[in-house]
């Protein structure tokens, strides 16, 4: 019974990381980011004043200690933090590559161009 | 041709190149050793990244600056190192102007000319399935850094991957396009300092990660 709760509990562990590093920096995701970080705080602020609460949950869950459960809780934000500050990363990054780009190409002379100044000066 | 501090070698490839292509592009990727100056006087046009952006920048700049001329044909890429051979891109790029093919791509495994050791041989190898697989194109070497394009197809690639994922990416992105595409035969001198520049084995690692957390 308890290794059928622990591998539903790995996949939804799995599946929500999975979901909320996918989700991109729209609006909705950014909603339910902080949704979940308030949760967490409240958690775990909770289990500080009452340790066994959480005890028992995790007990429910089978999981073991109440802090195990705010490891793995932990573990999945740190996660979600790593793939977001990656995705942000990488969206500046590209911006930064555009913005370098366009100096590039606008201060490189172009040969053709002069040519064809002459070109038309000639006639 | 993508340029990052390459002053000892890049004047003299240039001058290798203009007999037979008079337009050179040099994209200097921010060198700190006076590549730019080497790569002017030795007759290449150079378009100057204000800051180092990795190979894969530099590439695509290269490629839509050599766009704005409106009488180009044919592009084709060319690594500072001179690993490549002057003959090789001539052939890839009369394959190109006669129509042959939209994009014309090296590769050092159709004939036995390159000398390659056997672990390096191994992760090509193991690179050009993995993107055989993926994209169902019949690549023997996808990390080849000489290529041929005509104007048509460069217009629809847009390279992101600024680092050396960039290969990969191309290919993941010509399976899109869907060109006429063609391997051509080519030989990768590997002098001693092409070997001190090139990349370590151990980057391969670097472009998995990079490939998958896209």
């Amino acid at each position: 019974m308890q290794i059928i709760v622990q591998i539903i509990l790995v996949l939804a562990v799995i599946f929500v990381s999975l979901a909320l590093m996918r989700g991109g920096s729209n609006a909705r995701h950014l909603a339910i980011r902080r949704i979940m970080l308030v949760l967490f705080t409240c958690v775990a602020g909770f289990s500080v004043f009452f340790p066994e609460t959480l005890t028992q949950l995790a007990k429910f869950f089978g999981i073991g200690r109440g802090t195990d459960l705010v490891l793995y809780a932990l573990i999945v934000s740190f996660l979600v933090f790593m793939a977001t500050t990656y995705q942000r990363f990488r969206h500046l990054e590209t911006t930064f590559t555009k913005l370098a780009r366009r100096i590039a190409l606008d201060e490189a002379q172009r040969p053709w161009v002069n040519q064809s100044v002459e070109r038309s000066d000639g006639r | 041709m993508p340029v990052y501090n390459e002053a000892s070698v890049v004047g003299s490839v240039i001058r290798g190149l203009l007999p037979d292509f008079p337009h050179v592009v040099c994209v200097d990727d921010g060198s700190s050793d006076g590549s730019q100056s080497v790569a002017q006087e030795a007759g290449a046009v150079v378009v100057q990244h204000p800051v180092n952006l990795g190979q894969g920048a530099a590439l695509q700049t290269g490629i839509e600056f050599a766009l704005s001329d409106p009488e180009l044909d044919c592009i084709v890429t060319f690594d500072a190192d001179g690993q490549h051979r002057v003959e090789d891109a001539k052939a890839m790029a009369s394959r190109i102007t006669s129509g042959e093919a939209d994009v014309v791509l090296g590769s050092r495994f159709l004939d036995d000319r390159t000398q390659l050791s056997l672990a390096k041989r191994m992760v090509l190898r193991t690179a050009a399935l993995q993107s055989r697989l993926s994209t169902g194109l019949e690549l023997s070497d996808a990390h080849n850094g000489l290529r041929a394009f005509n104007p048509q197809t460069a217009e629809k690639i847009h390279l992101t991957q600024n680092r050396m994922a960039h290969a990969s990416e191309l290919i993941h992105q010509l399976a899109d396009i869907k060109p006429k595409w063609v391997e051509h035969p080519v030989e990768i001198i590997y002098t001693d300092y092409s070997r001190s520049k090139g990349q370590s084995l151990l980057n391969s690692v670097n472009i998995v990660a990079d490939l998958f957390l896209r």
